[in-house]
């Protein structure tokens, strides 16, 4: 068990009193959903860079403004879309330039509960990930961060709020403070199925609640996707190997070979090193091909999936454990052939599309959307 | 009992201090601190890597390497199926080494319960190695028919052979006194009595009286400075009687051994990662592809990297399969290669050391 969600169940169960993590990191400025933790929420976000509603005002800016791409074309918005669950709808990522990655852009809604971000979770913070796709080539092209500033520093409509909020000129560590406080109040619930949980039985379908017990019992999906007080997001923020990295010719090749070399700079240059996943952040041979459990809250938002994007529909996905995934020699010990029904995988699909946030913790709730031009000249 | 359980306590008090004692941020720096660095430019860099199989300078010139793959414990597959895509699993992982293995040590117990179509179904899969392969019995081949299948299909279950200067020695260390004859017990009621861990009425295990003298007329002809390894289904000393992780002959046969410059006992049965050493001889356990035992209540040896226990939804976790580099000088380092985990090496020097350095990294991710 991670160290951080350790010390959340702590909390939780009240080992460590909760006022420590009030005083430190401040309630969230804005009501949290049903289905969220607002202490949960609260313990997650770093003390150092308190949510505030200033902060989260301009990091809304700065996540829909194209500026912060190389030639003006890419915004955070342009992979993560609120009308697209935060996700793109490709199969993999297209930055500037119409450049493509190699991974399906991952939603943003309710990344305040990862523990790691990007798929192999090389980055521990939003902070952290923020300043990846500024300056990767394929995303937002910037060479270095100082480009990324300069471009700031040069927008007049900038200037106020950052010396206001940080008392100071922007730089890039404020830059992405003020993204990820965004981030972190782009949480979604208020789904059907918490409703259901809440004690109303008629919240969703006779078919998801059936998909709901399956979840727990044979299909087994609870092993990683786990939902409870400290994973509301249904992730169990490890890494695994399922397989799908195996889809691709060579990977049974590829993943021995980078089980043994003495010196793994020798992959680096190798084009599908990328689909060894976690190993790529931690060189550990049992990370090899094991990709982040995603949360699955707004899932249905966010077709298609899997971290290639090679999975078209939920049922796609179900399809794909069913069968035990695709072996190779790191598959995951707990991928086995599930022999469901075709009701059963209609079930599960029925039970995931309960999870899509409503309301007042619905994803396309009108103040995570792209701010307009009076919110945007405040 | 009592010093398991207290340290259990202690292990549990430490674990709980450590939690009290660190702030969010540290959690936070502890588990991100690779993620953070690898992050700069968002491009990936490989960096910071501790490779497990560690070239040193000084390190002593290896001669060969062998493979093993133990405790299968087959089943029919229409009756379990788990056991045999693991040891599918294991033929993989050795086929896939690069360069080959020298041959293939198999430790006992390829059968569950020695059904001839349980042996049918191993001797099969294990065609499909591409080194040869040394057999040798388990008490779950041998007690349905005292044997007569199994060597049927794999010849003698004890011999001996010479390697690239090594002398290898294959012992039958399953046998136990006869229990079954006067309570006119069926093969069947005497080979599930032999199959349970825990049997109250059962025997130790023993090289046995024959085997031993066996033993000392083969030796006879090899050198005192041979290097000599002995493989053995179970440990050649003693853990704890009440599970047979025991050879109740096992000083006999040490002393046997004692002459020898270097000698290393392999064995299988206990299914998880033991070290040992007495006086000149290196003890190794071997992994099991079908699952891990816990550690027993008493008798652990000092020198032993415990490996942590499973995890429950991860089939392949805590077992495994591995492989022995043996040097010029006749000692060897030992690779358990754990699935799901990082493989992990007990090397000679550690055990000839007595544990004072080269000790084996112990797994540090906190999920296990």
């Amino acid at each position: 068990m991670r160290l951080t969600r350790v010390l959340a169940l702590a909390v939780l169960l009240g080992v460590i009193p909760l006022s420590v993590g009030h005083a430190r990191a401040g309630g969230p400025p804005v009501p949290l959903p049903k289905g969220v933790p607002a202490d949960l929420w609260e313990l997650l976000v770093p003390p150092e860079n308190p949510v505030t509603p200033e902060k989260v005002a301009l990091g809304r800016k700065l996540y829909f403004d194209k500026r912060l791409s190389k030639d003006g074309t890419v915004s955070c918005a342009t992979c993560h879309d609120p009308a697209k669950g935060f996700s793109d709808a490709d199969k993999v990522a297209e930055g500037i330039g119409g450049k493509k990655g190699t991974r399906n852009s991952p939603t943003i809604l309710n990344a305040v509960f990862n523990e790691f971000q990007f798929w192999d979770g090389r980055a521990a913070s939003l902070e952290e990930q923020a300043k990846g796709p500024l300056i990767n080539p394929v995303e937002m092209g910037f060479a270095n961060h100082d480009e990324v500033v300069a471009v700031v520093r040069a927008a007049a409509d900038y200037r106020g709020e950052f010396q206001r909020i940080f008392g100071r000129e922007p730089t890039i560590d404020d830059i992405v403070a003020a993204i990820a406080s965004f981030e972190r109040i782009a949480v979604t619930g208020d789904a059907a199925f918490d409703r259901f949980l809440a004690g109303d039985a008629g919240a969703i379908s006779e078919s998801a609640r059936r998909g709901w017990a399956l979840w727990s019992g044979k299909s087994r999906c609870n092993t990683c996707h786990a939902f409870g007080q400290s994973t509301p997001n249904l992730s169990d923020n490890k890494f695994h190997n399922i397989g799908v990295a195996a889809k691709n010719k060579d990977f049974a090749a590829l993943a021995r070979r980078a089980a043994s070399v003495k010196d793994p700079k020798e992959l680096a240059f190798d084009p599908e090193f990328t689909e060894l996943g976690r190993f790529v952040a931690t060189k550990q041979p049992k990370d090899i091909g094991a990709f982040k459990t995603p949360g699955l809250r707004d899932v249905a938002l966010t077709a298609p999936y899997m971290h290639d994007g090679s999975e078209a529909t939920l049922l796609d996905v179900v399809n794909f454990y069913d069968k035990g995934g695709e072996p190779n020699p790191y598959l995951d010990g707990g991928i086995v052939p599930l022999k469901l029904t075709e009701q059963e995988k209609k079930d599960l699909v029925a039970f995931m599309e309960s999870l899509t946030g409503q309301g007042s913790g619905s994803p396309t709730r009108p103040e995570l959307q792209a701010p307009t031009a009076k919110e945007g000249s405040r | 009992m009592k010093d398991r359980y207290e340290r259990y306590l202690a292990e549990r008090e430490a674990y709980f201090d450590r939690i009290r004692g660190l702030g969010r941020r540290d959690f936070l720096k502890a588990s991100g601190l690779v993620a953070a660095a690898a992050l700069a430019t968002g491009k990936v860099l490989p960096h910071s890597f501790q490779p497990v199989d560690v070239v040193r300078a000084d390190a002593p010139e290896k001669s060969f390497r062998f493979a093993y793959i133990s405790d299968s414990h087959l089943y029919e597959k229409t009756l379990n199926e788990r056991f045999v895509r693991a040891i599918l699993k294991a033929v993989d992982d050795v086929n896939a080494m690069d360069p080959q293995p020298d041959f293939i040590l198999y430790g006992g117990d390829l059968a569950q319960l020695g059904q001839p179509k349980e042996l049918e179904e191993g001797a099969q899969i294990l065609k499909a190695l591409k080194a040869p392969v040394r057999m040798m019995v388990g008490e779950h081949d041998w007690y349905l028919d005292m044997g007569e299948e199994w060597r049927r299909h794999f010849g003698k279950d004890t011999y001996s052979f010479d390697h690239k200067g090594v002398h290898f020695v294959v012992l039958n260390s399953v046998i136990v006194e006869d229990y079954w004859t006067a309570p006119k017990m069926t093969p069947m009621e005497r080979m599930k009595a032999m199959a349970q861990l825990d049997n109250p009425n059962g025997r130790p295990f023993t090289v046995g009286e024959a085997q031993r003298d066996w033993l000392k007329s083969d030796l006879t002809k090899v050198k005192p400075e041979t290097p000599l390894v002995v493989f053995s289904h179970s440990p050649l000393y003693k853990i704890y009687k009440p599970w047979n992780f025991w050879t109740d002959d096992a000083e006999e046969v040490q002393k046997i051994l004692a002459p020898f410059k270097t000698v290393t006992v392999l064995h299988g049965h206990t299914h998880q990662m033991l070290s040992n050493r007495i006086g000149n001889i290196h003890f190794h356990g071997m992994l099991s592809t079908a699952w891990p035992w816990p550690y027993a209540p008493q008798g652990l040896p000092k020198l032993t990297v415990r490996m942590n226990r499973a995890d429950p939804f991860d089939e392949f976790d805590g077992c495994g399969d591995g492989s022995v580099d043996v040097f010029r000088s006749g000692r060897v380092d030992k690779s358990y290669n754990l699935w799901s985990r990082n493989p992990i090496r007990v090397s000679a020097e550690y055990l000839d050391s007595d544990g004072a350095s080269a000790r084996p990294p112990v797994e540090t991710d906190v999920n296990y």
